[in-house]
């Protein structure tokens, strides 16, 4: 009788593993690249902002103070919901909000940003890509937590909702800053 | 009967709950930022590199076709249409330049995206499973069926009717 | 108003698929000759509801009405009035209407085709025909309608997916639904023979012609789905082990188990519980194959939008369905091993091997599919599983397969003698170092040999093995009684792997591919062929404007081939569609996809590519489809007359199931139709 059952008890393994499956597709979309920078020193770079591309930021000007760094293109159709929910709630963060505008032309960039409002604090560009590589982006919006120190803390893949913003971002930063008092 | 109002009531209405329609559209909307990979144009892909000789160019192609596309739904790098794999085909393309060899290319690439980006699993403890797997379950039946073989010859005895059977219009005889 | 009757066709479809599932069941169990008699009106009514709501569902999408929101999402004014039909199934709805359509054909044929067959037998087929039916149908009823209207109507529709107005779409789909629901065919006789009790083996020479013609389906879809990716996609690749394609080759992979399981246990009595296991399982991995391209848990390029609430349903379905079967399957599956005893040098022997190899190669598969689920639910992290796994294990698994198919024929039933079988396979051997020399003098250099040569090398071993078998019974067999069709089906099938050996080996280690910038009257060369780049122009089609490239392929100075690959726009979707152009050719194929515009001169970034042998794969493919088609109309399995005609009991009211009322009570295999 157990030779029999084996494959019953085989399926059922199968079907738990596809029930799991079903659950966790709810909660994370299947192509989500996980960071390995979690935990590791944000990539060294230096890119012009968008303003003065004249003035070069690196990231040890940014280091002293966390920062939320949030990639952004004006190509990317829902990186406008997400803008909406920055213009009214970034603020609440209390951090330093850099936005990264990633592939974009110039002028494109501050275009829409024209039209839907600038909630960063500091705006870097990368036209061809390649800082992105090393921050291991995949494509826009996406959002950096990095601390005072320069360490990648989180990153976030998707639009930022209000509700990410309460559950993921502000108890990160809170035990952030408490971590450098 | 119920029927025409069930009818009705499915068109006047969506019939998604909130909490769906918030997520499929979250997620739509996600898929729409991507530059789609779904059309099958395979304009980016296209991508001629100044390669110095056939060996270096197989080199790039085999290595290429064994990593993953990051925006896209399942492609490899090498075949994919979009922005990034360009960008990243360029990177692997410069790195193989600068006398990088392949492994050190998949090394840098996984630090950047997690092993995510190999198409052909690294062999540790989480993948295991998957490399070793398929030939326990091959030992698992050829002891079975090793088993079952010698239980049914050492049955059977030596006389077994073979090739004598009858042929017939109805019954093959091979 | 008209689909709305169709809505209410599927509902009625769905209250006779009840009717169908349950009456017939319920009378076998009860001999009641009345419920058992309902199986086939039912199947008849059942079927005609479904086609009326397919017609129907086709009508909405010829006069364009996009009131119908699957027809918005999936259609354009201008879809030329072809792709209209074939639009039908180009999303989920009408493809889930479409399995439902071929569920209906499958169990009207076997309605039809089965009245010498015990009544309770087929009522109770009929009847789990009818489960699998109201499984699906309920899915549609509840949450894949594809008649929801869309209020207020669109003005125009979204067009059907470029990529899918292709006439590989005409045919791939409706191909590969029936191999995946045909097997349903095979699964319903296994577990009819369960729920019967019946231990003994007649059913399994009345599902042998279903199986194998329902393999023979599949193995055609596959084949399609590959071909069309190859030319429609544009990458040159006809396999990728995506997900999507995965879930069609597990079901091929226990089916082609299944269809050598049968023929053991039809012939010689053994491997009873192994032939009704693979029959279920080729079943339950076609209905896996649905829910995962379905439910949105895999990442694949062919997957349909995917939605939680509907992976739910399928997986709820997969659960009653499989691990019902399974379940009876543990209580009433034989406990005893009967059949013939064999020697451990025999058919049987080698049967079980290719049983045990092709079913670990399926578990492989699933494995490999399902592992990136698997990293996430035990935080392996995320991984990739692709063609380098897949193509590696598969090779593997399938060495010991490939040596031992030119045994299989050679060796005797019962007691097979390896040496004899090895001695006239010899001559198979002798022409492989030629080949290999041959190969080695025309290769390009620099492919990857290795492969190649196996190609060859394994292609003439199976090959003229094959051969060599047909040759021998051609000496050796009476007159008229040398190739019975099964026998027939089984070497063309095999002829079929050996072409599809060579084709796969030789293009994967020899096809070269060239990205390349190209300005008018440049040209490159690969091998013996020179690619000129003649320049771009406006073309235009019925629905789409697009830029037409021109390119000569040359050899020795004599214009081979003149390619225009197309980079296209629809006028819905913004997005550029690439169509390449292909030369075919049984030797090699000649391929080109136009890139972009670089520079200013005129030149644009062109792929060109050489495929050598490529079309064999298909080819290949082809025979082994035609192969299982063949052995189907095996005279002996349609002298079922001899059961009835004989006299001898047919259990029209089961009273007496213990019975086995057949000739010869010694031998414990069914001889019916013996010349009495």
């Amino acid at each position: 009788m157990n030779t029999r059952l084996l494959p019953l008890a085989g399926f059922a393994l199968v079907l738990a593993l596809l029930g799991f499956g079903i659950w966790w597709s709810q909660y994370h979309d299947p192509r989500e690249v996980p960071s390995p920078l979690i935990g590791k020193a944000a990539p060294a770079f230096s890119l012009p902002t968008l303003e003065d591309p004249e003035r070069h930021v690196t990231n040890l000007d940014l280091a002293g103070e966390p920062y939320l760094l949030n990639v952004f293109a004006s190509w990317c159709f829902a990186c406008r919901e997400e803008h909406a929910i920055l213009m009214n709630e970034g603020k609440q963060l209390g951090i330093k909000l850099v936005g990264f505008n990633y592939k974009d032309a110039p002028a494109d960039a501050k275009r829409w940003l024209a039209q839907f409002g600038n909630p960063y604090d500091l705006i870097i560009a990368d036209l061809p890509g390649d800082v992105a590589i090393d921050f291991g982006v995949t494509g826009a919006p996406e959002s950096f937590l990095v601390d005072a120190q320069g360490i990648v803390r989180y990153k976030y893949i998707s639009p930022i909702t209000p509700a990410v913003i309460a559950a993921q971002l502000l108890p990160r930063i809170a035990q952030m800053k408490k971590g450098s008092q | 009967m119920s029927t025409p109002r069930v009818i009705v009531q499915r068109v006047a209405s969506a019939p998604m709950s909130r909490r769906w329609r918030g997520r499929i559209f979250c997620a739509l909307l996600f898929l729409c930022a991507l530059l789609a990979c779904e059309f099958s144009s395979t304009a980016f892909a296209i991508d001629p590199l100044p390669f110095k000789d056939r060996a270096e160019e197989l080199r790039f192609q085999t290595l290429a076709k064994q990593l993953r596309c990051l925006q896209c739904q399942n492609e490899s790098l090498e075949d994919s249409n979009a922005p990034l794999a360009a960008d990243l085909r360029r990177d692997v393309f410069e790195q193989m330049q600068a006398g990088k060899s392949d492994a050190e290319i998949k090394r840098w690439l996984t630090a950047r995206y997690s092993d995510f980006v190999l198409y052909d699993p690294p062999l540790h403890g989480g993948t295991w499973l998957l490399w070793f797997g398929p030939l326990m379950v091959l030992a698992a039946g050829a002891g079975a069926v090793f088993i079952t073989v010698r239980r049914r010859a050492n049955a059977g005895g030596a006389s077994t009717q073979t090739a004598t059977r009858p042929a017939s219009d109805v019954e093959d005889d091979w | 108003m008209i689909p709305e009757l169709g809505q209410f066709a599927l509902i009625l479809a769905l209250l006779l698929s009840v009717a169908q599932c349950v009456l017939p069941i319920l009378g076998a169990q009860l001999c009641n000759r009345a419920l058992i008699a309902t199986a086939r009106p039912a199947v008849a009514g059942q079927a005609v509801f479904v086609a009326l709501a397919f017609g129907i569902l086709t009508y909405a999408f010829v006069t364009q009405d996009f009131s119908v929101s699957y027809v918005a999402q999936n259609s354009n004014s201008l879809l030329p009035w072809y792709y209209r039909f074939t639009a039908v199934w180009g999303a989920h709805e009408g493809s889930m209407l479409l399995w439902v359509m071929v569920l209906n054909l499958w169990t009207v044929a076997v309605a039809t085709f089965s009245r010498r067959l015990p009544d309770d037998f087929i009522a109770r087929v009929l009847g789990v025909l009818g489960f699998v039916s109201v499984g699906f149908l309920l899915f549609m009823v509840l949450v894949s309608n594809p008649f929801l209207r869309e209020l207020p109507m669109p003005g125009d529709g979204n067009d059907l997916n470029p990529v899918l107005q292709d006439p590989g779409m005409i045919v791939h789909p409706p191909m590969l639904y029936m191999g995946f629901v045909g097997f349903s065919v095979a699964f319903a006789f296994a577990l009819a023979a369960l729920l019967g009790g019946e231990l003994d083996v007649r059913w399994v020479r009345w599902a042998r012609p279903w199986t194998n013609v329902a393999w023979g389906f599949l193995t055609l879809g596959i084949a399609l789905g590959s071909w069309w990716a190859y030319y429609e996609l544009g990458w040159g690749g006809w396999w990728f082990w995506d997900p999507v394609e995965n879930s069609s080759f597990m079901p091929w992979l226990v089916g082609t188990a299944l269809i050598h399981s049968q023929a053991v246990t039809e012939k010689r009595g053994s491997f009873r519980a192994w032939t009704l296991l693979l029959a279920i399982f080729a079943f339950s991995l076609s209905l896996l194959g649905t829910f995962l391209v379905r439910s949105g848990v895999l990442t694949s390029v062919h997957s349909f939008a995917s939605d939680p609430k509907r992976g739910l349903f399928i997986l709820t379905f997969l659960a009653i369905v499989v691990g019902g079967s399974l379940l009876i399957y543990a209580l009433r599956a034989p406990k005893v091993a009967g059949g013939e005893p064999f020697a451990a040098v025999s058919r049987e022997t080698a049967l079980l091997v290719n049983n045990l190899m092709f079913t670990v190669a399926a578990a492989m598969v699933l494995l490999g599919t399902l592992y990136p689920m698997i990293g996430d639910a035990f935080d392996l992290g995320r991984i990739s599983v692709g063609p380098p796994y897949f193509g590696f294990m598969f090779v593997l698994l399938m060495v010991p397969v490939v040596l031992l198919i030119p045994f299989g024929p050679f060796l005797t039933w019962s007691r097979g003698d390896l040496k004899a079988s090895a001695k006239r396979l010899a001559p198979a051997l002798y022409p492989i170092p030629f080949a290999l020399a041959a190969a080695y003098l025309l290769l390009p250099e620099g492919t990857s040999s290795g492969k190649a040569y196996a190609g060859v090398a394994a292609s003439l071993w199976v090959g003229i093995g094959i051969a060599l078998y047909a040759l021998a019974r051609w000496r050796n067999a009476a007159r008229g009684r040398r190739y019975t069709p099964e026998m027939l089906g089984m070497i063309c099938a095999h002829f079929g792997v050996a072409v599809f050996l060579a084709g796969v080996l030789i293009v994967e280690a020899t096809s070269v591919e060239k990205d390349v910038r190209l300005a008018p009257t440049q040209s490159v060369a690969i091998g013996a062929l020179s690619f000129r780049f003649d320049g771009v122009t406006q073309a235009q089609g019925p629905n789409f404007v697009a830029q037409q490239g021109t390119i000569s392929v040359l050899k020795d100075n004599a214009v081979v081939a003149t390619l225009n690959p197309q980079k296209r726009q629809y006028p819905r979707n913004q997005q550029i569609q690439t169509e390449s152009a292909i030369d075919p050719g049984l030797f090699r194929d000649i391929y080109v996809a136009l890139g972009e515009k670089v520079g200013d001169d005129g030149a644009w970034a062109v792929r060109v590519y050489v495929k050598p042998f490529v079309r064999w794969i298909w080819l290949g493919a082809l025979f082994m489809m035609l192969g299982g088609f063949i052995a189907a109309f095996d005279r002996r399995f349609r002298a079922i007359a001899g059961i009835r005609d004989s006299g001898l009991e047919i259990r029209k009211s089961s009273d007496d199931r213990t019975t086995p009322a057949l000739p010869n009570p010694e031998s414990p295999i069914p001889t019916p139709g013996h010349p009495a």
